[in-house]
């Protein structure tokens, strides 16, 4: 069992890369199909493995690149404090905004981040009520971007409305002015559902990760830990009446998750839809958008497990079969966000409206062509390399094919909101964005916000969910030889460990413990 | 901690005076074993015990005999809630003529706009479902850690260093000293018959 970082990634690149020669490492072949696959978890057999492996991450030192990258995430982070206290002490005229550009990078930002947080919560909800028991590697960092995404995307908003002071009159709060929210208004919908989501996928994230922060804190050496992760973990001891409520309570909970965020961003794209904007104004926005979102989100899993995975050593437990199959899922998705591209165009011209039709001849070859071509390229073009196994199962090419949808998805909010915005109805009030670098510079700052977050999540929680990967395992199943073996006699060293013998077993006693023992 | 008639006491002090008996818990190793240790403890008709697992083992709660929970039925009701909640608030506060107190003396401002009705339930709709989702969520997470006991910052078996493997991978029968049929010796003789590798009395400090 290696107990380094570089011993461990060392072995689990020879599974990958060399054949089954060496008989003591299972080679990755779980992108193959079923026959003769090996299980979920390679190299491990038993529970004690699993722990180990996931916690060293927080319990031996980071690598030097988690220490670079931080660095590099906290001066953007400090970047964003700087733009975002400028714009408060001087109003959001710093930024490009115009009229008729109302809502451009801010915007923008906000639909980019919170689509990017809707694959954790597809992940961690939805594959769960489809029974999908690969989701168990990578549905803890997924839920963690989620909630990291919101963050981001929740600034922007908030900074948007100027008077950040007023920001409060957003909620029903009862005041003496008599002043109440536009419940009718697609924009207050969107604060509804916005915290929400986030207030639900943090709780969803903290309910999964209980059981693990109490193997955390079993495992603690230090007194700060144990009291840290001791509180953290609330007082789980595994309890199996513990573990049948909870069990039903995340079932409860995924269940909830899976209509609300599909609600989500059909909410954040009446933002737009109920506008009477041309191009704005369509009735596929919904769907358009949640599988935008969930194309976005996939891509960005995909970015972030590459190097982890890599970095900490869990080639193990996120294997091959989780990047295929997300890269399988970037593919649908992606060819869903080309049909609606397509759809917009054919029902603009078959409306018959001049102000649509325009709108969409105006986004493709008007003054933001290339926003529109970046968009369709990252988009639809890029993600079609994916119908090859040999790209899908590639780790260079899928990890530059995610960050190019990223950047078509940041794109794709771009052309929607400014393009339409820029050019409406009447040519005297048409008018241009312009970026300023404080604009650029909130856009990068809020990268940074995230990586702090997400490195910080990476050094001090479970990464990947321990309980749920043990849940999996071969070893889990408690009827292994009536499943497996129905012809296999018992062994009779282990008589005793089937049923109940008419014999008592040896009962071996710990000396350690020998004042509490009988 | 343990609540005990006074015999009970008796029997659970019978070695070490100064310390309280929590229980005996019995080591397992794999998770056929725990069921089928779980199994027997269960027909032997103890009801203050307990498994402990580092992850649900498949097939357990019922091996224990334990029932089903009632939370789904208490979050539908809090789902419920939730959407009343949604719906008379937008009522009151879009629609509404009337003043309440809530914190300060409130009263509604009936919007309209554009000729369109007060009661506009359609547009009304997305913050009633967000709000049920919203209660029902948080409440499902109340509600089971409530039933669960939880958080709670210390427990006799957390300050036991061999339990420390009830989150890793070992599996424990812990019999209550507070159950009616628990007699130390003859609890210990039990357990030692489902061929557990450990046994150890477990001491409410």
């Amino acid at each position: 069992m290696p107990n380094t970082f570089h011993s461990a990634s060392t072995s689990a690149s020879t599974s990958a890369s060399t054949s089954a020669s060496k008989g003591f490492v299972d080679k990755d072949n779980t992108d193959q199909p079923t026959s003769g696959r090996v299980p979920l978890v390679l190299n491990m057999t038993t529970f004690g493995e699993v722990t180990h492996q996931v916690c060293r991450v927080t319990e031996n030192r980071p690598p030097l690149a988690w220490y670079v990258a931080f660095a590099i995430s906290l001066s953007m982070l400090g970047f964003l404090g700087f733009c975002v206290t400028y714009l408060i002490f001087t109003g959001v005229g710093v930024w490009g905004l115009n009229n008729p550009v109302m809502w451009a990078y801010d915007i923008t930002n906000f639909v980019f981040w919170v689509g990017i947080g809707h694959a954790g919560t597809l992940i961690s909800a939805i594959l769960f009520l489809f029974r999908q028991k690969w989701r168990t590697g990578i549905n803890r960092f997924a839920e963690a971007m989620t909630i990291f995404a919101v963050i981001c995307a929740g600034l922007f908003p908030g900074i948007h409305v100027g008077r950040v002071w007023f920001a409060y009159w957003l909620f029903p709060i009862p005041n003496s002015m008599d002043m109440w929210p536009q419940f009718r208004s697609p924009l207050l919908w969107d604060v509804f559902a916005v915290s929400t989501y986030f207030t639900v996928s943090l709780v969803f994230w903290y309910v999964g990760m209980i059981p693990d922060l109490a193997t955390l804190r079993d495992r603690a050496k230090g007194k700060f830990q144990q009291f840290a992760y001791g509180l953290a973990a609330i007082g789980w001891r595994g309890s199996m009446r513990h573990w049948h409520r909870y069990e039903v309570a995340y079932l409860l909970l995924a269940a909830l998750a899976t209509p609300l965020v599909l609600s989500v961003h059909s909410v954040v794209s009446f933002d737009f839809a109920v506008s009477q904007v041309p191009g704005w104004h369509t009735t596929i926005f919904p769907p358009y958008f949640v599988a935008g979102a969930i194309f976005s989100g996939f891509a960005m899993v995909v970015s972030l497990a590459v190097p982890a995975r890599q970095l900490f050593g869990l080639k193990d437990l996120i294997t091959l079969r989780h990047l295929d199959n997300m890269n399988k899922i970037i593919l649908l998705t992606g060819c869903m966000v080309g049909y609606a591209y397509s759809m917009e165009f054919f029902i603009a011209w078959y409306s018959g409206a001049m102000y649509e039709k325009f709108a969409f001849v105006n986004r493709a070859f008007g003054q933001y062509w290339w926003a529109y071509w970046i968009m369709v390229s990252c988009n639809v073009i890029t993600p079609q390399l994916f119908w090859f196994k040999r790209v899908r199962t590639s780790i260079p090419l899928m990890f530059i094919l995610s960050i190019f949808v990223n950047v078509g998805m940041w794109f794709e909010r771009f052309v929607i909101i400014v393009t339409s915005l820029a050019n409406d109805f009447l040519p005297s009030s048409w008018g241009d964005f312009i970026p300023t670098w404080i604009d650029i510079g909130t856009m990068v700052g809020a990268f940074g916000l995230f990586g702090v977050l997400f490195l910080l999540f990476c050094r001090y929680l479970p990464m990947i969910a321990i309980a749920e990967v043990k849940a999996i395992m071969p070893a889990a199943n408690p009827h292994p030889h009536h499943a497996h073996h129905p012809d296999h006699p018992d062994h009779p060293d282990h008589g005793g460990d089937h049923g109940i013998p008419a014999g008592a077993a040896p009962v071996l006693r710990d000396p350690q413990s020998a004042k509490g023992s009988l | 901690m343990t609540t005990m008639t006074p015999d009970r006491h008796d029997h659970a002090q019978v070695m070490s005076a100064p310390a309280r008996v929590y229980g005996i818990m019995a080591e397992f190793e794999t998770a056929e074993q725990i069921t089928n240790a779980a199994k027997a403890v269960n027909a032997a008709g103890y009801r203050f015990w307990d498994c402990h697992a580092p992850f649900p083992v498949h097939g357990l709660d019922k091996a224990m005999g334990i029932k089903r929970t009632i939370l789904p039925v208490l979050v539908f009701f809090a789902g419920l809630t939730g959407a009343t909640i949604g719906f008379v608030l937008q009522a009151f506060t879009n629609a509404g003529s009337v003043s309440i107190w809530a914190l300060v003396w409130v009263s509604g401002y009936p919007f309209l706009i554009s000729g369109k009705p007060l009661m506009s339930v359609p547009a009304w709709i997305p913050i009633i479902f967000e709000l049920t989702i919203l209660f029902s969520a948080l409440s499902t997470v109340g509600i089971m850690l409530f039933m669960n006991n939880l958080p709670r910052l210390s427990h006799p078996l957390l300050s036991n260093n061999r339990f420390r493997r009830a989150t890793d991978d070992r599996f424990f029968v812990v019999i209550e000293a507070r159950d009616p049929k628990f007699l130390r010796s003859k609890t210990e003789a039990f357990l030692k018959t489902l061929g557990s590798r450990h046994i150890e009395v477990v001491e409410d400090r």
